[in-house]
This record gives structure tokens, sequence and C-alpha cells, in this order.
């Protein structure tokens, strides 16, 4: 909402300056965002006038002019605009103005060989305008050497505020004076409301849609001359963006804007019968205001004729009936639309507005007679013609809200203590109507006692945002001032601090801060990827219906795309070397699951002075991290198992997953499968995985927080077994079954060897295993090992393996 | 002096003088051999006391044992400096160039959002706030309705909200625009006195260099009685101080409005500009200051609390809301919020932090 200090002062009776008003505006919840003034760029450029003009000698285009700036010696200038002339009176740039339009320095030359200095401006030249035919030509009674600005009233800061959808009263320039005035900022002006003496009956208009439009008040102009706006209106409502169009179009921008109080102008020419408010019918359309067509539905008020829609009720008028040059008869609309509807239909229609933006905010409904006098006057007064009596077909909302306030919730809700009479005069100020006693101190048996004061608020038409006591607690409370809250501590919880973090956020946290010691760097990528992404990963379950880019539209089933596109774009940029991971959620139907997942890409170690080439990542690399993460998460990692059927988004042999149980899988991981990288743009071997942290079971609280331990008096002792078993037994089986073969002494049991080759048949391999075998209260006997090697030996054969010799 | 006793001096002399001239630990050993083996020198010597009376043993002994003596401590005492030697030339034989590099491991890092809400826990749980989480895939009746903005109210259409298809009988579903909807599902499962925090990923349809369609907000909320603005402007600088760090943060409070808080109250930090840079810190009304949005706040609206089944006559409190990325970027100086989302290295492990930079109180939140 933008206005200018002037006409904030039409409103405000006050002597305050801008920075003052400013801070207040601030103050009180009217964010300032932007206070500029026209003039402090015009500053060098004064009203001169054209002594002589001749020809130039060396060119026909160009003029010689000697100027009068007003210091008493004229200077001499080359121009050349075609309408320069002796006598003329313009506006002059003087040695050093910067020209607002091209940020050009003005200083001494010569042009064509002729002295020249300074400028005499056009319109565009100094961006008032368009204008470029010639250099701005002024009245005769433009007084030389003065700033121009100045006397073109344009020496006038324009201050944009940001209204919060809450306050429509604000959305007028009289409704910020008011704000100001309560603030202390002066006094609000009185407005004065003409009389308006209407002759012959009023325009035939009506509302059928008593939801959507409970009130349509009008009234006619008759014999109106449309043109050009006064001075005045013009340039406050270019002072403010808003383009001057015609007296008719601008008075009604002109009140929406001063006063918050849309209208609408028909020529009453292009008009069939009289005008009504009704439901939209399926399958109308209307060619409104901004050039586009819009198709209307029932759930759409419209204004309309017998023939044809004229108007999208209080969002914006039709193209077709609005006032023209040539209109000579008018019908003034002054109505209320329910905010409801017109939010509906706007959001249906994408189309903003200023009406919309007030009528679905909720305009004054005690101000359209008013509005409608107001815009009479202003027609008949500027455009001239015969005005009729006011049409008042059906009524608007006039629910007069009371609340009931304590003065004493001030200091219970806001936390300050502010004096009756003060709240008071604050609220009365904004225009609430304070009526029944403040707190005041009774006797009882001798005794005082506090008797609360209840307050019977009356609030105003303008405000249909305030309607309850909180409120009202708001209002006096931006008016005082929030720097006036006492800052208060908020009162310990008592006790000794306790963990606040939920059990999953440690364990996130303790899984992040894991990857990044083992040198992968945390990235935090888009929740959403785009259709064939998700594709490429098993499809995602959740797809956006309004997508910002077809590239963010599903939201991700896996975290691998979003790694995979970083590691794109880090490959692109001469990394050599990536570990990514990201700590995220996954979408699906049954819920959100916190997920690790990582990418390992280019080289794991670069080639070096002690081990030569650089190396790549493989499978195992991925293996390693997602045991060193899940053992970070609180994994029971020694006793998930391996599987195989990692998802195809990886290689189908060098890939695995590891679970709890056959079922429940806590991660997979492996190398990518090759056409999954390229459809990323990766070459090379890729690496990845993906944790799913909601998988792993919490931990279990009982008595200590640590089982109990002593560390064994007798030293372990280790042995190794050979094994050949065939190829298609898996390592894991056979470490599993030799673990198994006595669970009590066996402890341990690691697979360091794998061999293929000479010596081994065809067919099958050679796995070396250690294991560690832990005496309990004496060592073992000779005879205890043997048999204990002979258990290890008779499980392995269950997987088909013999001892190699 | 007798005969006898010359002879040991001399042969004394001389073998000293051998076995320091000795140059190898087998030349040592060879003269060892000579002095002390079976049939070394010493050794027959040493027999010659047998036989002795014990008179002639109290006069010839001592000599013999003495001989004895410092043949062997030479002995020893040469060995030690030839075996020192060796090793000495052994280890000088293994010299190499330190100077050549060292791998020291791959260098991960933790992302700035990861460790600002870490610190933003830290520094609440000194006031007694837990952590809470909430769906970032909401349903409109907790992003919108129970926040007191209803499908008409003007206020919707400051979210650019994402939206998913309609879907018959289901709840219409959403982005999360906000972290509010935790306050919701908080209150409506959590008897109050609550003190939360809730951080996470929200979304809005906004692209440019200070807006991107996903970024993260710490949402906070108290429900207690007896809870006045004056506890929110208090809790507000506290939490800045010791997020910045700094003891001059000044809070610039002014009026505003949120559907789902009365009164609504936007925060401003003073900032100070230093060498072209928005430095927070100082007031912002001193020349070359200024003020920076940072939270939205209020106390909560009664009709939120209804809507969460609590008596807002018994129940009062406080809500507030900031962006966590705004948050590390006026804290460690990013200037393009788009970098947060890019995953280039260069950025993260620049403006990221170590695995070990654990926020804490005793350490200071900040790395």
């Amino acid at each position: 909402m933008k206005f200018t200090l002037s006409w904030l002062k039409t409103h405000l009776n006050t002597d305050a300056d801008l920075s003052t008003i400013l801070k207040t505006l601030n103050a009180i919840g009217l964010e300032v965002e932007g206070v500029e003034n026209p003039a402090e760029k015009l500053g060098a450029f004064k009203i001169a006038k054209v002594l002589t003009a001749e020809r130039h000698p060396q060119a026909d285009k160009l003029q010689v002019l000697s100027v009068d700036h007003g210091d008493g010696t004229p200077l001499q200038v080359v121009c050349g605009a075609p309408n320069a002339r002796a006598g003329l009176i313009g506006v002059f740039g003087v040695e050093g103005a910067v020209v607002p339009v091209n940020g050009m320095v003005l200083k001494k030359t010569a042009i064509r060989g002729v002295e020249s200095n300074g400028m005499m401006c056009s319109f565009r030249e100094l961006e008032l305008g368009e204008d470029h035919d010639g250099i701005i030509e002024l009245s005769d009674d433009a007084p030389v050497g003065q700033v121009y600005a100045d006397w073109a009233g344009m020496n006038d800061p324009v201050i944009d505020v940001s209204i919060t959808p809450n306050r429509q009263d604000c959305m007028g320039v009289r409704g910020i004076a008011r704000d100001l005035a309560a603030a202390g900022l002066g006094t609000l002006n009185a407005i004065i409301v003409p009389d308006i003496t209407g002759v012959g009956p009023g325009p035939d208009v009506r509302t059928d849609d008593s939801d959507g439009c409970p009130a349509f008040f009008a009234r006619s102009v008759k014999g109106v001359t449309n043109g050009q706006s006064p001075e005045w209106m013009a340039r406050r409502l270019k002072a403010i963006g808003q383009k001057p169009i015609s007296t008719l179009v601008d008075i009604t921008n002109y009140i929406m804007i001063d006063l918050g109080r849309p209208l609408h102008v028909y020529d009453m020419a292009t008009l069939k019968g009289g005008l009504v408010a009704r439901k939209g019918k399926a399958g109308e359309e209307v060619l409104a205001l901004n050039g586009k067509t819009y198709a209307i539905d029932e759930t759409m008020t419209v204004i309309a004729d017998d023939e044809a829609v004229h108007d999208i009720g209080g969002i914006m008028g039709g193209e077709h009936s609005g006032a023209q040059a040539g209109t000579t008869d008018v019908l003034i609309e002054c109505a209320y639309f329910t905010p409801e509807r017109i939010a509906v239909t706007g959001q249906k229609l994408a189309l903003t507005s200023d009406a919309r933006g007030r009528f679905e905010r909720g305009v004054d409904p005690a101000f359209l007679d008013d509005g409608l006098s107001i815009a009479t006057f202003l027609v008949t007064s500027l455009c001239g013609g015969t005005a009729s009596e006011a049409t008042r077909a059906g009524s608007p909302p006039s629910e007069q809200k009371v609340i009931a306030y304590a003065p004493a919730r001030c200091l219970s809700l806001a936390g300050v203590d502010v004096a009756a009479e003060t709240q008071k005069r604050i609220l009365e100020s904004l225009g609430f109507g304070v009526s029944g006693e403040a707190s005041r101190v009774e006797y009882e048996d001798g005794m005082p006692v506090t008797v609360p004061g209840v307050w019977s608020i009356t609030v105003p038409t303008w405000r249909r945002d305030v309607d309850g006591w909180p409120d009202i607690v708001e209002e006096v409370v931006r008016i005082v001032g929030l720097g006036e809250v006492p800052s208060t501590p908020l009162p310990r919880v008592p006790g000794v601090a306790r963990p606040t973090a939920t059990p999953e956020q440690l364990v996130e946290r303790r899984v992040r801060r894991t990857a990044a010691a083992r040198g992968l760097a945390e990235a935090v990528n888009w929740s959403f990827i785009s259709e064939k992404e998700a594709a490429a990963v098993g499809g995602g379950e959740w797809t956006l219906a309004n997508p910002i880019s077809e590239e963010l539209k599903v939201m991700r089933p896996s975290l691998l795309p979003g790694l995979l596109s970083a590691t794109k774009r880090n490959v692109d940029r001469s990394a050599t070397s990536v570990r990514l991971f990201e700590l995220g959620r996954r979408y699906f139907r049954q819920g959100e699951r916190a997920t690790v997942g990582f990418v390992l890409a280019g080289e794991k170690s670069q080639r070096n002075w002690q081990s030569g080439k650089a190396q790549p990542f493989d499978a195992f690399d991925a293996k390693g991290e997602v045991v060193a993460l899940l053992a970070a998460a609180g994994a029971p990692v020694a006793n998930l198992q391996n599987f195989g059927e990692a998802s195809n988004a990886y290689h189908p042999g060098q890939s695995g997953t590891l679970r709890l149980g056959p079922k429940v899988v806590l991660a997979e991981y492996g190398v990518l499968h090759p056409s999954l990288a390229k459809a990323f743009g990766l070459t090379g071997t890729v690496v990845a995985g993906e944790i799913f942290l909601d998988a792993i079971p919490g931990k279990r609280k009982s008595g200590f927080m640590r089982a109990p331990y002593a560390p064994p008096s007798l030293q372990a002792v280790k042995r190794d077994f050979a094994f050949l078993v065939p190829e298609t037994v898996e390592a894991d089986a056979l470490v599993r079954a030799v673990k198994g073969a006595d669970k009590k002494a066996i402890v341990d049991a690691r697979l360091f060897d794998v061999f293929v080759g000479p010596g081994v048949d065809e067919g099958f391999k050679s796995l070396a295993i250690e294991v560690t075998l832990q005496p309990g209260e004496k060592s073992f006997s000779q005879e205890e090992l043997e048999a204990i090697s002979a258990a290890v030996v008779k499980a392995a054969q269950k997987l088909g393996a013999s001892l190699r010799g | 002096m007798t005969n006898d006793m010359s002879e040991i001096a001399n042969l004394k002399a001389g073998l000293i003088a051998d076995i320091e001239a000795a140059d190898t630990l087998e030349a040592l050993e060879a003269l060892r051999v000579g002095a002390m083996g079976k049939s070394g020198v010493i050794t027959g010597l040493l027999k010659t006391l047998g036989p002795m009376s014990p008179e002639e043993r109290m006069e010839k002994g001592p000599p013999i044992q003495d001989l004895r003596e410092s043949v062997t401590a030479a002995l020893a005492e040469k060995k030690g400096a030839l075996e020192q030697a060796a090793l000495d030339a052994k280890l000088a034989s293994e010299k190499v160039d330190m100077t050549l590099p060292a791998d020291h491991g791959a260098q991960g890092s933790v992302h700035p959002v990861s460790q600002v809400m870490d610190e933003l826990a830290e520094i609440f749980a000194d006031l007694g706030f837990s952590v809470a989480t909430g769906p970032e895939i909401e349903d409109d009746w907790h992003n919108f309705t129970a926040l007191n903005i209803p499908e008409t109210h003007p206020a919707r259409a400051m979210h650019d909200t994402f939206y998913f298809p309609d879907e018959e009988g289901q709840k219409k579903m959403l982005l999360r625009t906000h972290t509010s909807p935790v306050q919701i599902r908080t209150m409506m499962t959590q008897e109050p006195p609550i003190r939360i925090i809730a951080p996470g990923r929200v979304y809005r349809s906004d692209s440019d260099a200070t807006h991107t369609p996903m970024f993260h907000q710490i949402e906070g909320l108290v429900i207690d009685k007896g809870i006045t603005l004056g506890h929110l402007k208090w809790t507000l600088e506290t939490f800045l101080k010791a997020f910045f760090e700094r003891e001059d943060i000044i809070l610039r409070l002014r009026p505003s409005y949120f559907p789902f808080t009365e009164p609504s109250v936007e925060v401003d930090v003073g900032y100070t500009l230093t060498n072209g840079q928005r430095v927070i810190g100082g007031d912002g009304d001193a020349p070359g200051g200024g003020w920076l949005e940072v939270l939205g706040s209020g106390m909560v609206n009664r009709r939120v609390i209804e809507a969460c089944g609590l008596d807002p006559d018994e129940w009062q409190g406080f809500a507030f809301g900031t962006g966590v990325d705004r948050l590390a970027m006026l804290k460690y100086g990013m200037n393009d919020l788009r970098a947060f989302f890019d995953g280039d290295l260069r950025w993260l492990k620049h403006y990221g932090f170590s695995a070990l930079d654990v926020p804490t109180l005793s350490g200071g939140v900040g790395a």
C-alpha cells in the first residue's frame, strides 16, 4: 500500500517529521517496506525560460538557445527539440545534474562547435512520463529559477507499507492516519460527507445473490464530461504508481486508495436494462479490464444486465461497460461483497486486483452510503452532470460486535501493565466504543477488595478482524508499543536438565557425525525429484499437483537420485573423488521413513607415491560404510544377516542387503547398476548404500546402562581352518556354521583368505577362517581342543566343505 | 712389586688396549674368548688360584680378580659402544624423506543446516524445550484449519502451497508450509505444560536467491499457566544471544498478523554494517545499522488452543518460528540460499563442520 506524505496529511493533522512517522508506522504494525522522494533526484532541475532561440550555424536540426534559469546570467544551450522557442518556459538541468533516465552527468560541452551549458529536458528524460517529442512546456506563470519538482508538488515522499491481511481498514490512507493519530502523532481530521440531492429515481439495480452480494447501492449521474483528472488527483495517483486514465476511472481508484472503498463506474450507454448482482452461470464469460477473458461458474457473483455479464463482482470490471472518453451517463456502483465469496472466486480465477484485496479482507459495511455520496460528489464536481437519487438494493451486514473486556487482561496476556485510562484513550482513538466500569476498590467489612472492571467494547464497523478480547489486548499493546513489554524470564523447569532430544534424533546425530568422521560430506538435497528419476528407483508414491517444475515433482522414494545428481554436478566441476551422504526422509503412503543414503564415486584413493595408481571404490567399500553406520545407529551388527536381493538400483551380482531376521531390511548397498549410473551421466564404478534408520530396533533400557562384563582371566586361543567349499557356498554361511559349532567356546570366527587357483579343484574355492576360542574357568585340554576342531569341521561339512589337507 | 704382579699389570694393559682397539663385535668376541673363554688367559690365571695356600691366595688372588673384573667391564662397555654404533649406522641407512605427503584420510563434514539445528536444540534444551517432530506431508487441517486459517482466509494466499491431487473421501494433502502443524500435533497428544521446539523441512512454491521451494524452519511452543508476551520476549532475546554468541543482540518487536497467534509479533534483530556485510549485533537504529526480520511469533490464539482440545481459559502460551537456513546464513555469513541445496563439495568443505564440532553448552554452541 503506497501513499504520499501530503496525502496522509489530508487526513492526519500532525507536526511529526517523516522519520518519526516511519518509525511509528513500524511500531504499530504497519511495516514500512520503502520510502522514496522522487524530488531527490530532480533537485538540480529548475524552471527556466528560453529568451532567444537561433539556428545552429552547423546543423539544421539544432538551435542555440539563451536560457534564463533565474540567476540573472542567461546560459547558452544547444537544443535539438523541435518545440524549443523563445518565450517557452520549461525544465532546465544545470551543469552537474544527473539525468534520471540514463544517469548521464551534465557538463559544459561543445556541440558541433558551439558551447552548450546544461540541458532543457523532456518528460522522459526526467522519468516523469513517456513524452519525448519535445522539451517540457510549463504554464506561463511557472516561477523561473525555482526547483521544478518543488513547484510541481513532487517533493512529497512516497511511503510503501505492507498491510497484514487482517487490516483492511489500513488499505486506505485514512485508516493509516487513524492508527497514527491513536499512536499520538497528531489528530485525525474529520471527514465531511457531502449531502447529495438526487434528481429523479435511482438506477435500476438489484441483488439476487444476497450471500455473495448482500448490498448493491448505486446512483446514476447523467450528462458528465469524462476527461483528464485534475492535476492534484493525477499527481497523487502517479506518485504511487497508478496510471491516470480518465477522470471517472481515476475517481474510483482515488477513493479506493484514500478510503479503502472500491467502487465501479459503468457507462450506462453500454447497459441493456437494469443491473443485477447474481450468481454466475456455467458457460458465461466476461472480458475483464485486464484484457483477459474469464470463465464464470455458479459459485461466483457477477454483475450483469439483461444481456451480458459486466463485472466479476468485487474483483474486476468488464472491458465493454467501463467509463470511456465519450461516456456521458454513468452508473456508480457501491456494493458489499462477501469476503469468503471473493476469496474463493479470486483463487479460482487466479485473478488479483486492488478491489479483491479489499473486499476479501472485508470493507467497512457501514460506509456504503457515504462512499457512494463521496464518489457522486467527486463525479459531479469534476465531470459535471446531474446525480440521481440512490438505489439501495439489499443491506450490508450490520451486526454490531460487542466484546466483554477486562483491562487487567492486558497484563495477563501481554505482560505489560497499561493504565485503564490509557487503554480507554487508545481504544477510543481507534474508533472503539468503551463503556462499563474500570476496576475499583470496595470495602467489605472495612477491608479493601479490588473488584475487576469489565468493559463493554463496541468494535468499529471497519474492524472486521477484531472479535475477541485478545484482539483488544493486541490493539492496546501495539499502540503502547511492544518495546514497553518487559522481558520476563521464563521460569526454569525444576530439577536437573533432562535429555530433550528424541531417540530418533539421537540416532540421527550419531550416524551423521559418524559419516562425517569417516570422510563423507553431508548434503541436503530436494525432497522432490523428477518422475523419471523416481521411476529409476522404483517409483514415487506422492506426486505434487502443482510442482514448481517437472524436476521437482515426485516425493522421493529413495535418497539416491538426489545424491547422484549432486555427484554429477561435482564431477562436472572436476571433482575426482565424491563421498556424499544425506540424512533425510523418504516418502511413502505408509509414512515418512528416516533414511541415510550415501554415494561414493571416482577415486577411493588418489594415485600416490606409496601405492601407485588411483584406486576405485568397490562394493565392499559400500558394505564397510553400511556396517559402520549401522553400528553407530546402534544396530546389532554382529547379528545381521547378509542377503542378496538389493533393489534393482544396484548391480545384481555386487550388492546386498543386511537384515535382522529374513524380513527386516536395515540396509542395502553395492555397486550402482551401470544403467542407473548412466542415467545420471556418471561413468566408472559408483557405489552407494541406504540405511533405513526407522527399521533399527530402539535401545531397550534395562537396570544398568551396560550389560555386565568382566574380561576373562585366561587368554583366548586362535585356530586356523582352511576349507574347500563348492563355489556356490557363500562365505557368510560357512562363517556362521563355524561360529555355531560350539557356541560356548567359539567367540569369533573371521574369514581371512579366499583362494581359487592351482591346488583347488574346478568348481571349488578355498576359504580360510580364524576361530577364536575363549576358555572359561580353566584352560582347554588337548582333548577339548580336538573336540572343538572336530565340531567345526563337522559343521562345515554340512555345507559341503572339507578341511583342506 | 713381584714379577707376577707386573706381568698381570702388563697383561691387563694389553688386553684393555686390544679391547678398545676392537672395531667389530666379532673381533671383540674373539678377544673375550682369548681372555675369558675356557682356555683363555684369565681363565688360566684363575685356575692357578685353586691349589694355592690361603696365604698365597690372599696375596696373588686380588690382582687376578681385578684383572678379570676390569677386562669384563671393558668388554661390556666396548660391546655396548659397538652395538650402539651398529644401530646408529642401521638407522642412518633407513632414513626417508619425511617431507613426503602422508595420507590422512578423506575429510567429511556436517552440513550447516544440521549443525545449526544441533546448536538450537542445545540452546533450547537449557531452557527446558524438548524436540518434537511431525510429518512433512500434512493434511490441510493441521497445516491451516487448526491454525485458524480457514479455506477462504486471505492468509492462505501468503503461503504458496504445494498440494497433492485430491482423492475421493480423503483429507486434502499438502507439503507443510511451516513447522506450525507440529504445535497442533503436540498439543493434541501431550498434556500441558508444554515446551517444545520442532525443527524440520518445509515447502513453499517459491524460488530465487533468497527463496527455495524447500527450506528449514524451527518452531517453538510454550503452553503453561500465566505465560505472557514478556516471557516470549525474554525467550527470544536469550535464544538469539546464545545463538549468535553476542551480548549486544538488540531486538525490535513489531506488531504483525499470523492467524494462529494473537497478539502477533514480528521480530527484527539489529545489525551493523561491517565491510559491507550485515553483521548481527548492535542497535539497528544507529548510523550504519539496520534491522533484519528473523522471527515470527506471538501468543497462541485461543482458537488454536481450543481446536487442540485444551481450555484456553486455563492454558496460555506463546509460539515462534524462524528459518534455520536464514539463521545459519546470518551467523556464518553465507549469502546464497541455493548453495545450501547444491551439494557442492567445495562449499560443503568450506561451510561444513567437523564431525567433532558437537555443539555443547560448556564448549559454546558455535564452531
